[in-house]
């Protein structure tokens, strides 16, 4: 056991509760924001409404943006699925030449910044595809996010992977399934919760991404983020997007709770 | 044997791929490289060679050609250089800040809270991390705006906050990238055996030498690879200085300032976040902690 004086003890609770305060203080202070009666937020709320949830939940502009953020999420959710996967195979299941370099590449999406990402699409989009007549529109805003969510599928499959009996696909193959066949019966199934859960947070963090979507987004197309974006610049309906943000931060919990019940059921599978 | 045989010649794909891995690799990795290649590694080769165009005054269009004049620009204008310094400097300040926070936390966290603290806790930081991006900048906006909770809670201490500035990027980047850092810390300290506490102690260390010669040691490389991501996330950021830093401009603000009007430049600007981001992970190889990311 770690032995520590009283003090030391108490300092540290301190900053625990402290770092508590700081990070659950801004969300609350939203969060009671949309409940604002007035236009402009701010801080103490003279009175309390339910006006703008009422004013946010038939407001089309909103309704838009949310479908297309579901729309790209879950196409690039889609594409990250298969290639993530095809990656967690090809590095689990082989040695080969160049196999560290393959692992920066489907990290490297990530590791640099959104704004290195969506600035290089938005560039080979309008500086090269457009002058050659294809213009990807939508797609384009797909294919980026699809691109930066190839790391999370791989990483949920290839952990599950790497701890996988190498003996029961052989043992598939020596009694005469194909190799199609071995992955829809005895592999598939042994990898299928990693599998949802990679999908899972593809899907989240395409739906949470900004930068990126603002360089690669069609023109008059907004996502979630791209809406909460262009509104927080105008100060007349701040409290409709304090709406649209605690509207987000109740569905991220979704992903929370989805993700720990894999986990759990990851667990038992062992 | 002859059934085998049989059931070997009605799978002609699946058996002729058995047999040869290089085919069966290739097979495999073909559709994701190039996703990845095509893509990916395409664009950003074709962000390098924009860097080398300019842009036609008369058209205000790209053209390609070769001059070293936006590089030059980029590395010699003083609000340029200025702006790469500022942005760097921020991002170490988030990264050293976060490592301040996550130690003392992880060592509560792992080695000091009761079972059900600790769970409650890992959801406690775990739960932000997805509340959003963009909320979250939205949320500190509403908290450090001049009529906004900061300045009202701590009027009666006399005490008013600095209004968006600096400061308050950095804090709002430390905000964002904060989990980053205190969950791998954690699990690093987690990871700590009891007994190592146990012959510290038997060899005469309190509690604040045991912490600075036994847990420091131990959890470096689970900082540092914290620190990658709380580094290269604040440092290509723009957003936040956009909504909580008044006037401040980091590297993304300029490059998405000049994406349309200018192109080549945004390309130009944009090697310098890659060169820092590669200059750091160069550091942090060589510290060998890598691997365990």
């Amino acid at each position: 056991m770690l032995r520590i004086s009283r003090l030391t003890k108490a300092i540290l609770i301190a900053i625990v509760g402290f770092l508590l305060i700081f990070m659950y203080t801004p969300l609350f202070v939203l969060i009671l924001n949309s409940f604002n009666e007035s236009q402009i937020s701010g801080w103490p709320i003279e009175s309390f409404s339910t006006k703008w949830w009422a004013f946010a939940k038939d407001y089309q502009p909103i309704r838009d943006a949310l479908l297309n953020s579901v729309l790209v999420a879950t196409g690039a959710m889609i594409i990250a699925s298969i290639l993530g996967t095809l990656f967690a195979f090809a590095m689990k299941g082989f040695d080969f030449f160049g196999k560290s370099t393959v692992n920066i590449l489907i990290v490297l999406p990530i590791a640099l910044p959104g704004i290195v990402t969506g600035v290089a699409f938005s560039n080979t989009y309008s500086n090269f595809l457009s002058p050659a007549g294809i213009n990807l529109g939508y797609f384009g805003m797909i294919v980026a996010h699809a691109t930066f969510c190839i790391v999370m599928v791989f990483n949920n499959v290839f952990a599950r992977l790497k701890r996988m009996n190498p003996s029961l696909q052989e043992a598939s193959a020596d009694l005469g399934a194909g190799l199609w066949q071995t992955f829809r019966l005895v592999t598939f199934p042994q990898f299928r919760t990693s599998f949802a859960a990679g999908a899972l947070l593809a899907f989240a963090l395409s739906f949470d991404e900004v930068v990126v979507t603002i360089f690669t987004a069609p023109p008059g197309v907004d996502t979630l983020p791209l809406w909460i974006l262009k509104e927080v610049g105008r100060p007349n309906q701040a409290s409709v997007v304090n709406v649209v943000a605690t509207v987000v931060i109740l569905l991220s919990l979704i992903p929370v709770y989805v993700s720990q019940r894999l986990a759990r059921a990851q667990e038992e599978e062992r | 044997m002859t059934q085998v045989v049989a059931k070997k010649q009605s799978k002609p794909i699946s058996s002729y791929l058995l047999r040869r891995t290089k085919v069966r690799l290739l097979s495999i990795l073909a559709l994701p490289m190039t996703w990845i290649v095509g893509v990916y590694i395409v664009s950003l080769f074709l962000l390098l060679i924009t860097a080398f165009w300019n842009v036609d005054p008369f058209t205000s269009l790209v053209s390609p050609g070769f001059n070293l004049e936006n590089f030059k620009m980029v590395l010699t204008v003083p609000a340029y250089i200025a702006t790469s310094i500022r942005t760097l400097l921020i991002a170490l300040s988030v990264t050293a800040i976060c490592i301040f926070f996550a130690i003392p936390l992880g060592i509560y966290m792992a080695k000091i809270a009761k079972p059900w603290v600790r769970n409650l806790l890992a959801v406690a930081i775990t739960l932000p991390l997805w509340a959003g991006y963009l909320v979250k900048i939205i949320a500190m906006r509403l908290v450090f705006t001049e009529e906004g909770f900061f300045n009202w809670a701590m009027a009666p201490f006399g005490i008013r906050g600095p209004g968006f500035s600096i400061p308050i990027v950095i804090l709002t980047l430390t905000y964002l990238w904060f989990p980053y850092m205190a969950l791998p810390v954690y699990t690093a300290i987690r990871q700590i055996p009891p007994n190592l506490f146990d012959a510290s102690s038997d060899m005469g260390a309190k509690g604040f030498t045991t912490i600075y010669r036994v847990v420091f040691p131990l959890i470096t490389p689970a900082v540092i690879a914290g620190s990658v991501f709380t580094f290269s996330l604040s440092l290509g950021d723009y957003l936040a200085a956009r909504f909580t830093g008044g006037a401040t401009q980091m590297i993304g603000s300029i490059i998405a300032q000049n994406i349309n009007l200018n192109p080549p430049v945004a390309a130009a600007y944009s090697m310098i976040p890659i060169f820092f981001i590669v200059i750091y992970l160069m550091v942090a190889r060589r510290t060998g902690s890598l691997e365990r990311m």
